[in-house]
């Protein structure tokens, strides 16, 4: 113990500088460990003072103890502010030397696509049950009776031969591949209870040519609505509501006489748009009219007692109209860049 | 129908300076829809000119050319050119004379194609402007050399506009003629509606004055019609009319043959035209016979087994036992209402001629029509009804218009057999058509909108008595004059009235969870496509059934594509059809999906019937059941296809290529969207790697495949070796997860996990070892997954170490350690039963 200082104020104060200088010397969290570890350690000339203490007489106990506990205090002090400045540095280190190029990072997503027609369906849909009807479906592959004899397609009348029918083998099935949605409005009369609001969205067939603008496989929406009181007004109504949620406000609808053997009076349905590619005109999208009343008896409904309106409209044409498509065969190839412009809004 | 505006303006006033837009405007408010615009495309100075002199110079070509001098302005005065009075023009024609007046296009002129004209140097001489022949001026097809007018019995003053002369100033207007409105593929229809449209006066052309007609003892005609179609006479109507002493040799008249050309029809001689142009006039099809030809009486009647007859375009045709047809003491002379006779029609050496305007019954007329492929004018006109009370009048004109033309001379009387149904009257309640359509309509405008149409209208009890005109045989309902009013006052008037709807229920649970398959596909990096479901039957033998060589699939009677009339059983062919497109275009890194329904008859049955229920009524229960039985089932399939790169090489990252664990990832995604536990095994599908199939189930049913194709089989589709796919039964899965999750209790106490490696057999399924464990360990275990497939060294050959990842909690209470290896070793003591499994040292 001949080597051990006395307790004082120089000895206390040699310690305590000696500590500070190493601790601010110290470059980063290991170094500053190391001088932890010298400074305060067992070892160090601090705790050799604190252990001191012990043996002064009682007397200086007080003043001893106290200068002591402030000399290891101040020297506490020190090393957690420095330690904070070094993590400090040290993270900011460790986040520059992390940066990388976002736009160059490896990707384990591939991106896919929801085909636009069947996402435009979705969201015509989607407009129609907003509104309360509901969604009704049928078979492709269809009975004469559904597709045509029961909307009032005589065996006989030439608007039957103006369907250009896909017939299943043998003819005399009387089966079809459906040449418009319409079937399944004699299924939802049926099937229903009235009143009825359906919408009938599904695929279609015709013997049509495939070119830019014809597709002999294409899919459309009917509209069904069956109610005590209904008239044309609420058909007007129900179609200009649709265009403008699918085409925005200015969109409007006109009606111009036209024939169906399933609606009587028939329409054709005209509509409008300010921003079309080559300028605001109007523009034939489909057919409607108040249910022929042959319809409803097909469906042993009372024409006297309801009425009721229809309508169909084509979604390749409504994707053409809405989003530019120029070719309707880029819709049916399979091309993944054409899902993939769309992404998964339509 | 076209309909050229000269001809529209003589019974309906154009208003002034009407342009064809605004008579398709016009007419396009009552329903008859714009098509298109015909003009011939000619623009001037076209003149008359007269052939002065010319001189004939051989060429080196062997070719003799004229060189002519041709007079086209009358002495002194300028050209309509500009230029002299005299114009030097080659001409390569030789059917001409000095003296012949001419069709000069002066340069400055545009022939249809369009052909400019200019003075140009050739043979050596400057030639100032063309000699047309029919065809330059789109008039006809005659090209035999240069038009003459004699030949049309035309002549005029050198220098005349020839443009307005020829009728070439014309314009024709085509419009949509829908199936109900018959009368409206006539000139006296359309000029009808215009007047409807506009107000404008509307002269009738079947009752002028000229065309009334004392009825009497014509040429002998009977209907004998044994076996009417539906219960309806096959023939109601027979007019006939007599025009003796024609000169059928005489040229049509240029107007009468720009008309047709404008309402596309060719000029074919004098007699022919005219009834072709009483046809468009009227409406009134007309038949035209030699009269010199004819052997004794008509009878109009059925064929009788085993008839012929050759038809005038030279076709010799089977009749069928419902064909409509008009004989003589010969035999079969004409189809009815389709198309006539070779042996009676009208020549150049006629000079007699009957004329045959009859009203044939719409469905026997449109049946033979079909039956024999002729769709033609006439047939077109039938099918939609002819008015039947202008067969007369439409006789008497053919006749007014022959003896004009043609010379000759009448008979005074018509010959007429069978009488025109009277046009039933309909009720129209007091009120219907404003409840019908929304709209107040005064009396008035009702009343007045159906007696524009023509309809007769009383009133009784309250509403009205509609009659409606000879024409309109489309009105038989009540609803159909509510159509009329509304569009004669104008579909305009229609106020707008959104409808509401009662509280609706929102998507189904099947189309909503369809539809979160799709966007969780989508949303997993697949692209949707939407494939023609038309196939060959190979495709359907390959990838339709796991394991039969023949799948019975649905055949499409006329299908568009030969070589694929079946409708599809399976959404594979399709997927590889659209991977190959997109590998042509050089796409090489795919995954596609398609949500659509397949087709899947039953082996040895037979769908639809033969007899439908009617549709006029509702069918009985029995008839519907029986409808609905017969179609064909049509579940909804989703199918995925993935090739290439499933992540392509990129900084820090190397390719990964796709597999059937794509395959399977995928059959996951379908899971989390349909909440359906669907369980994979090993399976086998002929079109499938035979050690890399997946077959899936839910519960003890089979729901579809997952793996990869066929290396060979993808090779020789010109896919790479390694093309993964997936295609299960949707409707089938949704069929089977009905019932609503009951949520569990979410464990909040420290798990404790352990690691358990069990030696197997390398045949035994992980998925069932794990079930093992899982079942063994009890509910303990709250999750496990197979974190190693370890082979080789340190095991025996044919076994392998499987590594589980477990984790085990309590609900109640903190697991001990304990706790969990008794639960762990529990779980390996029923692998150990299953599958022969010991934990590995």
């Amino acid at each position: 113990m001949s080597d051990s200082p006395e307790i004082s104020e120089s000895t206390v104060t040699a310690a305590v500088e000696a500590a500070l200088e190493a601790i601010a010397a110290a470059a980063d969290s290991s170094a500053l460990k190391q001088v932890r570890t010298e400074h305060t350690g067992e070892a160090s000339p601090l705790a050799k003072l604190n252990g001191m203490l012990r043996s002064v007489a009682p007397e200086q106990k007080a003043p001893l103890g106290k200068l002591v506990g402030q000399a290891r205090g101040r020297v506490n002090a020190a090393f957690a502010a420095r330690e904070h400045e070094i993590v400090e540095v040290e993270n900011a280190r460790q986040l520059a030397a992390e940066a990388v190029d976002v736009t160059a990072l490896a990707s384990r997503y591939r991106a896919g696509a929801r085909h636009p027609l069947t996402l435009l369906q979705d969201r015509v849909s989607e407009i129609f049950t907003g509104m309360g009807w509901e969604i009704a479906e049928g078979p492709e592959v269809e009975s004469e009776w559904f597709n045509f004899d029961a909307l009032n397609f005589d065996a006989d009348h030439p608007a039957r031969a103006m369907q250009d029918t896909f017939f299943i083998d043998p003819p005399e099935s009387h089966l079809v591949l459906r040449t418009h949605t319409s079937p399944v409005q004699v299924r939802s009369l049926l099937d229903r209870e009235l009143p009825v609001y359906v919408l009938a969205p599904g695929r279609v067939y015709r013997t049509d040519e495939f070119d830019a603008t014809h597709l002999p496989v294409f899919m459309q929406f009917e509209g069904l609505a069956v109610d005590k009181g209904l008239t044309m007004a609420h058909l007007k109504g129900t179609l200009n509501h649709f265009v403008k949620s699918i085409f925005g406000d200015e969109a409007k609808i006109r009606l111009r006489p036209s024939y169906f053997p399933f609606t009587e009076p028939s329409a054709e349905l005209d509509f409008w748009h300010p921003t079309f590619k080559h300028g605001p005109r109007w523009i034939e999208w489909g057919g409607c009219g108040m249910i022929n009343p042959n319809v409803l008896r097909a469906a042993g409904i009372d024409p006297d007692e309801y009425s009721g309106f229809a309508f169909g409209m084509g979604i390749e044409r409504g994707l053409m109209l809405r989003n530019d498509v120029q070719d309707m065969r880029e819709m049916v190839e399979g091309d993944v860049r054409f899902s993939q412009q769309f992404g998964m809004v339509v | 129908m076209r309909v050229p505006l000269s001809w529209l303006a003589e019974y309906v006033d154009l208003a002034p300076g009407s342009t064809t837009e605004d008579v398709h405007a016009a007419l396009v408010k009552v329903g008859l829809e714009e098509e298109d615009i015909h003009t011939f495309d000619v623009s001037g100075p076209v003149v008359v000119g007269e052939v002065l002199e010319f001189v004939e110079e051989p060429q080196s070509n062997g070719k003799t050319i004229r060189w002519c001098q041709v007079r086209v302005a009358p002495d002194g005065e300028t050209a309509a050119d500009g230029g002299p009075a005299v114009h030097g023009i080659v001409c390569g024609a030789d059917n001409f004379f000095v003296g012949d007046k001419v069709v000069v296009t002066l340069p400055g002129a545009v022939l249809p194609g369009p052909f400019p004209i200019a003075a140009r140097k050739t043979y050596g001489h400057v030639s100032d402007g063309m000699i047309a022949s029919t065809r330059e001026l789109g008039l006809g097809d005659e090209h035999d050399g240069i038009l003459r007018l004699s030949t049309l019995g035309v002549d005029a003053e050198v220098g005349t506009d020839a443009i307005a002369l020829l009728g070439l100033d014309d314009a024709a207007i085509e419009i949509n003629v829908t199936p109900d409105r018959g009368y409206a593929f006539s000139i006296r229809g359309v000029a009808r509606e215009y007047s409807h449209a506009t107000g404008a006066t509307f002269r009738d052309p079947a009752t002028r004055p000229e065309l009334v007609t004392p009825v009497g003892d014509g040429y002998p005609v009977a209907i004998d019609d044994v076996a009417p179609i539906r219960g309806r006479q096959g023939a109601s109507v027979f007019a006939t009319r007599v025009v003796r002493g024609v000169d059928a040799t005489r040229p049509t008249p240029p107007w009468m043959v720009s008309r047709l050309k404008l309402a596309g029809i060719r000029s074919i001689s004098l007699l022919v035209d005219i009834t072709n142009y009483v046809m468009l006039e009227l409406g009134q099809p007309i038949h035209g016979y030699d009269l010199d030809h004819l052997t004794g009486g008509i009878v109009v009647r059925r064929a009788i087994g085993g008839e012929t007859l050759e038809t005038l375009d030279g076709q010799k045709r089977k009749l069928d036992l419902e064909d409509l047809l008009i004989t003589d003491g010969s035999g079969a002379i004409g189809l009815a209402g389709v198309m006539g006779g070779a042996r009676t029609e009208m020549s150049d050496a006629t000079t007699n001629v009957l004329i045959e305007a009859a009203n044939f019954d719409p469905v026997s007329i449109a049946r033979t029509a079909r039956r024999h492929k002729l769709p033609s004018e006439a047939s077109r006109r039938f099918e939609r009804g002819v008015d039947p009370r202008i067969a007369v009048a439409s006789a008497a004109r053919v006749a007014e218009l022959m003896v004009s033309l043609a010379g000759g001379t009448t008979d005074a009387v018509a010959g007429v057999v069978g009488e025109p149904a009277e046009p039933e009257a309909i009720r129209f309640p007091g009120g219907y058509v404003s409840a019908l359509i929304g709209v107040d309509y005064t009396d008035d405008e009702i009343r007045g909108s159906l007696e524009e149409i023509g309809a007769t209208v009383a009133d009784a009890d309250g509403g009205l008595l509609v009659t409606p005109p000879s024409w309109r045989p489309d009105l038989t309902d009540k609803s159909d004059l509510a159509e009329e009013v509304a569009r004669i006052v104008g579909y305009d008037r229609i106020p707008s009235v959104l409808p509401v709807a009662p509280a609706g229920r929102g998507l189904t649970r099947s189309q909503r969870i369809r539809r979160t398959v799709a966007d969780t596909l989508a949303a997993a990096g697949s692209t949707e496509i939407l494939a023609f479901p038309f196939l060959g039957a190979e495709d359907n033998n390959l990838y339709g059934s796991p394991d039969s060589e023949t799948v019975p699939a649905i055949k499409v009677a006329n299908a568009l594509d030969a070589s694929a009339p079946y409708l599809r059983t399976t959404l594979l062919p399709g997927l590889i059809a659209a991977a190959k497109h997109n590998l042509s275009r050089g796409l090489t890194d795919l995954s596609l999906f398609e949500v659509g329904l397949v087709f899947t008859p039953e082996a040895g049955r037979s769908y639809g019937q033969a007899e439908l229920p009617s549709g006029v009524a509702l069918p009985t229960d029995e008839q519907l059941a029986e409808l609905n039985d017969g179609i064909p089932p049509q579940p909804r399939h989703v199918g995925v296809l993935i090739l290439g790169n499933a992540v392509p090489k990129q900084p820090g990252q190397p390719a990964v290529a796709s597999g059937i664990a794509d395959a399977l990832a995928a059959v996951t995604q379908i899971g989390l969207a349909t909440g359906a536990p669907i369980e994979v095994k090993q399976g086998s599908h002929k079109a499938m790697h035979p050690g890399r199939t997946a077959e899936l189930w839910i519960g003890d049913r089979s729901i579809g495949f997952a793996g990869e194709l066929l290396p060979q089989l993808a090779l020789d589709s010109d896919l790479p070796r390694v093309v993964a796919v997936l295609e299960l039964d949707l409707d089938a899965l949704l069929e089977s997860t009905d019932a609503a999750f009951t949520a569990g209790v979410i464990g909040t106490l420290p798990a404790a996990t352990q690691d358990l490696s069990l030696v197997v057999s390398v045949d035994a399924p992980a998925a069932a070892v794990g079930a093992a464990v899982r079942e063994g360990a009890g509910s303990l275990l709250e999750d496990i997954r197979l974190v190693d497939d370890y082979r080789g060294q340190g095991l025996a050959d044919g076994t392998k170490s499987l590594t589980f990842a477990l984790r085990f909690r309590a609900p109640d209470r903190t697991l001990t350690a304990a706790e969990a290896t008794e639960a762990k070793l529990a779980g390996s003591a029923l692998a150990a039963e299953r599958f022969g499994a010991h934990i590995r040292d």
